[in-house]
């Protein structure tokens, strides 16, 4: 347990340090929301049709942003050799490190909608409805993006493939969050259908991810 | 304890690097790795220490604990320091020492010993290349393994500090430690068997 602690410490830690990437995906958040209204002008009817929509494709590109130093600076210092030989089980050590990614970029793009969703007409339920699905469904997104982080190390690629191969798995969050924000606002599916969809997809992403990356990092080594 | 290596094969991006390759190594024995550039030291050190596949061959280690890998009873140090440059000298070491399973307790001890405890607080992105090298040291004092692969350990030290590598090597040699180390000057161990690549081929 001290292990897992030590190294989730340790990743919070270097998020919130000069060079650290948490803030980053807040203001790259930020940005992309903003620049929604100036693209497609002061049409408060369709923003806050279309607002849940943009939330939730802002905080999966803010999510994408930071993925990629997940496990390569990891790897560039070496510090994953002594990872992989460590006594703890590298699944359960990466679980800590996603864990730690989420709640250094994820959790505050979660605080973040809230404020954004003014920006983009959402009243006060609508606005509550997406910060629970983004709450519920960023975790997803987080699991996911350890996969691909782990195989662009494995296969000594850059950040560039990873968004290519991350974006693809991660269409049914991306539906089923919007889907359940949407739910809420305008009906008329029950907003516990899809949100229920969408909890199961972080829960077995949760599962999953760890697994999925520690396979691909043993396969990887030389 | 004794690590028993029979008939290694290392095939690395398709070269072979080194072949039918067998040493044993006892406790409280040093096994110095030589040969030049490209002979397979590093590739060795990484595939004892599990990080590298052997294309054939057997690694054994003999009373060790058996529920570990061999990997798991050792120390690596490579080329990379494996540190943060965003974080103290203390907490780059705790969170190591935090991480391998020792207690929070020995790691200012083990500052002291590698003569870093007046930089505790220091960002370890102004350290000297020495100096970091010293505080990966300080991961060797700090948290107990048998087995010690060090890849080049006196790169970068200055004399004094080479002085005080060869006494943490006794020191772990005399406690009935294993030490394989890679390197193309002295270690000043006294009685080390040496290995040396690069012949076979």
């Amino acid at each position: 347990m001290t292990a897992l602690a030590a190294i989730l410490m340790r990743d919070m830690r270097l998020a919130v340090r000069v060079g650290g990437g948490a803030l980053i995906g807040v203001l790259f958040f930020l940005i992309v929301v903003t620049l929604v209204p100036f693209a497609i002008g002061p049409d408060l009817v369709l923003l806050a049709r279309i607002g849940p929509a943009i939330l939730w494709l802002g905080a999966l590109l803010a999510t994408l942003l930071a993925l990629d130093r997940l496990i390569a600076m990891d790897q560039e210092d070496g510090s994953l050799d002594l990872i992989l030989m460590a006594p703890v089980p590298l699944e359960l050590a990466l679980a800590a490190k996603a864990l730690a990614h989420w709640l250094s970029t994820g959790l505050p793009l979660v605080v973040a909608a809230p404020l954004l969703g003014l920006l983009l007409n959402l009243d006060p339920a609508a606005t509550g409805a997406v910060a629970l699905t983004l709450a519920a469904g960023t975790p997803a997104l987080t699991f996911i993006g350890l996969i691909g982080a782990a195989l662009t190390v494995a296969l000594r690629r850059g950040g560039l493939l990873l968004a290519i191969l991350v974006l693809p798995l991660t269409i049914p969050v991306l539906i089923f969050g919007v889907a359940a924000a949407n739910a809420a606002i305008v009906g008329p599916v029950p907003f516990g259908t899809p949100f229920t969809i969408l909890c199961a997809l972080t829960l077995i992403s949760i599962v999953i991810g760890p697994f999925a990356a520690a396979v691909a990092l043993r396969q990887g080594l030389d | 304890m004794r690590l028993m290596a029979s008939e290694l094969a290392c095939i690395r991006g398709g070269r072979q690097v080194f072949h039918n390759l067998s040493f044993t190594l006892g406790a409280g024995n040093a096994l110095v790795v030589t040969g030049p550039n490209g002979a397979g030291k590093s590739s060795l050190l990484r595939l004892v220490a599990g990080l590298v596949h052997p294309a054939a061959g057997q690694l054994a280690l003999e009373g060790g604990n058996g529920e570990l890998t061999i990997g798991e009873q050792a120390h690596y140090l490579g080329h990379q320091d494996a540190l943060k440059t965003a974080l103290s000298v203390q907490e780059n070491l705790a969170f190591w020492v935090g991480f391998l399973g020792a207690g929070d307790a020995k790691v200012d001890a083990a500052l002291a010993a590698v003569g870093l405890d007046g930089l505790a607080a220091l960002p370890a992105l102004y350290l000297s290349a020495g100096q970091r090298r010293r505080l990966s040291l300080a991961r060797l004092v700090a948290v107990e393994r048998p087995i010690w692969l060090l890849d080049e350990p006196t790169s970068a030290l200055d004399v004094a500090a080479q002085g005080l590598l060869a006494d943490l090597m006794r020191t772990h040699l005399t406690g009935g430690g294993l030490i394989l180390a890679a390197t193309h000057g002295p270690l000043g161990l006294a009685a080390a068997q040496e290995l040396k690549l690069g012949a076979t081929r």
